[in-house]
């Protein structure tokens, strides 16, 4: 835990910036940190950049503490701790990744760490209009063929990112699938992939209190997301159902996912 | 064969290690996984009369040499609660223990009734935490007189299931509270609670860490006060007492039970062990004991005092 200062804040698009601190954390795509703003509160945000010094969060204006995040300004201290969780760990060659709104913070991140594998990336990102898309250029320029979805059809195909999933899942090509973005969307992604025998990893979200596997807030199925995931595979997607049907408030009362 | 099965309040415990409350226990399924883990039996996080949210983030927080939290007592209440209670006992295979917090004897009273219909093995009155004293007041176990009212409230209430009373180390009457839970019907002593509070303050933020500011301090840090807490209520009573407070191997473990406890309480040390910890606790104290010819745990408990 520490206190980091903000080096630089980005407009990614109109609704989402991202803040660069200045912390020398190794983390992979998929972790995430703890981000404190001392009198207001702490949440979880996974990393969206990491390297040479430096470590990105990218933030939408949902809230109280993201709308105050996203109005910080370079020199401002924030606090983080972290890195927390498993990322995504894709040990194929054709991967697609799989996005939508705010939820694709991560899978830039993930998509310029897998080309430099040498994966061949297929970059499906889903908004619901042409200016929320986030990290398509990015993924273009590591080398990712890009596939855009807007729900209003103001950007290359008109509906949603799973449809051009099911067009590339039908064609053959792939042999994971990683997936970031709103619940519902993840699982008919899960669906999509399993009937087609396709792995898939999945970023959850949950409530989180301490991050690191104690007070149980975060459990989806007995599954500690802070701890075990926040990326799951298959192999346990398929145990949970909760998965995208049943999430918990700060109480800890079930609450439709 | 070395025999570490152990008797709380005529339940029995096929190990002497416990999940502690508001470690992992919010769901059926976490409980779950602690027992096959190993736990000897699992406590759920405390319930109270209604819906709490707890305090804001940050509430918990790892430091050099423990943790330190002020979760506030988030729950789902009762109602919701004792379904989940319910539906843990029948799922886990470890008697299930079940929490309960409230802010006056009455309601100790209505909580203990309501969760005793959900037929878990234990019921443990949480009459310690720091936490929520703004709104809750001063917890009932740093006096004898409030620990003893609130015990007896739960106790009528609670039928034929054994109550644990959980204390506190914060306090200089702890003989007395012991006693006087003793008195009012405790069958166990849970012993006990975060320490402190304490405080973090984060030097380039200038500002206390929790949201809550101060906090309950657990882990390695409390053991060697937890020890010395469970000496002074075996000291006093009769009923079996529940070590809680730093324990992450076989001897702490084994420390506890010798300074008096029947069983431990295992909180903190889920951070680095994971679910496994349990298991791993009671392999290390069956390891010592072969090698020490002791054949029964039981034999050990209060041995420091002779
Ligand atoms: C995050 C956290 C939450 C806790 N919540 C509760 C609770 O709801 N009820 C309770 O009786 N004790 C609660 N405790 C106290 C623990 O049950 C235990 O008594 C204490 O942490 C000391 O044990 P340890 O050092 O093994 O953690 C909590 C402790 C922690 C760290
Ligand atoms: S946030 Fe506490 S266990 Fe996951």
């Amino acid at each position: 835990m520490g206190m980091a200062k903000i080096l630089e804040v980005r407009e990614e698009n109109p609704r989402m910036r991202t803040l660069f601190l200045d912390a020398a954390m190794k983390a992979s795509p998929g972790q995430f940190a703890m981000l404190w703003i001392p009198g207001l509160n702490e949440k979880p945000l996974s990393f969206s950049y990491c390297g040479e010094g430096r470590v990105g969060f990218t933030v939408a204006k949902v809230g109280p503490f993201s709308e105050k995040l996203s109005q910080m300004k370079v020199g401002e201290l924030v606090g983080v701790r972290g890195p927390f969780g498993n990322g995504f760990k894709p040990k194929w060659d054709r991967i697609a990744i799989v996005g939508g709104g705010c939820g694709a913070a991560p899978l830039g991140f993930l998509a310029e760490e897998l080309a430099r594998k040498g994966a061949k990336v297929s970059f499906v990102v889903g908004a619901k209009t042409k200016g929320e898309l986030l990290f398509a250029e990015r993924a273009r320029s590591a080398g990712a063929e890009v596939l855009v979805c807007t729900d209003d059809g103001s950007e290359e195909r008109k509906g949603f990112a799973t449809d051009a999933l099911k067009d590339l899942l039908e064609k053959g090509k792939i042999d994971a699938v990683c997936t970031c973005g709103p619940e519902i969307m993840m699982r008919k992604v899960f669906e999509l992939c399993e009937a087609k025998g396709v792995e898939c990893q999945a970023s959850l979200e949950r409530w989180m209190k301490c991050g690191f596997g104690v007070c149980g807030q975060c459990a989806i199925d007995g599954f500690l997301v802070c701890k075990e995931g926040p990326v799951f595979p298959s192999s346990k997607l398929r145990r949970m159902r909760e998965f995208g049907t049943l999430k918990r408030d700060a109480c800890g009362l079930p609450l439709k996912a | 064969m070395v025999e570490l099965g152990v008797e709380l309040a005529g339940i029995r415990l096929r190990n002497p290690t416990i999940l502690a409350s508001g470690i992992l226990g919010v769901t059926p399924a976490t409980l779950k996984r602690a027992a096959k883990g190993g736990a000897g039996a699992v406590t759920m996080k405390s319930l109270g009369p209604e819906p709490r949210q707890g305090h804001p983030n940050p509430t918990v927080l790892e430091w050099e040499c423990g943790l330190i939290n002020a979760v506030g007592l988030s729950n789902p209440g009762v109602e919701a609660g004792a379904k989940e209670v319910a539906e843990a006992v029948k799922k886990v295979k470890a008697p299930v223990i079940a929490s309960f917090f409230a802010k006056d004897a009455a309601e100790f009273g209505v909580v203990a009734g309501r969760l005793a219909a959900a037929k878990p093995a234990m019921l443990e009155a949480n009459l310690s935490c720091p936490n929520t004293i703004r709104e809750m007041g001063i917890p009932f176990a740093y006096e004898p007189e409030h620990a003893a009212e609130a015990v007896k409230a739960a106790k009528e209430r609670a039928g034929d299931i054994p109550l644990i009373a959980k204390l506190s180390p914060n306090t200089h009457r702890l003989k007395e509270v012991a006693k006087a839970v003793e008195a009012a019907g405790a069958g166990a002593i849970n012993m006990g609670n975060t320490l402190g509070p304490g405080m973090l303050i984060d030097v380039d933020a200038r500002k206390p860490i929790l949201a809550n500011k101060a906090g309950g301090v657990s882990g390695p840090a409390i053991r060697p006060v937890a020890v010395r807490c469970v000496w002074d209520v075996y000291e006093s009573v009769k009923i079996p007492i529940i070590g809680t407070g730093g324990v992450g191997s076989g001897r702490d473990a084994l420390e506890m039970i010798m300074a008096g406890a029947t069983a431990v309480g295992v909180g903190s040390a889920v951070a680095s062990g994971g679910f496994k910890v349990f298991g791993k606790i009671a392999k290390e104290m069956e390891e010592w004991m072969a090698k020490n010819g002791v054949s029964s745990v039981r034999e050990l408990v209060g041995v420091a005092h002779k």
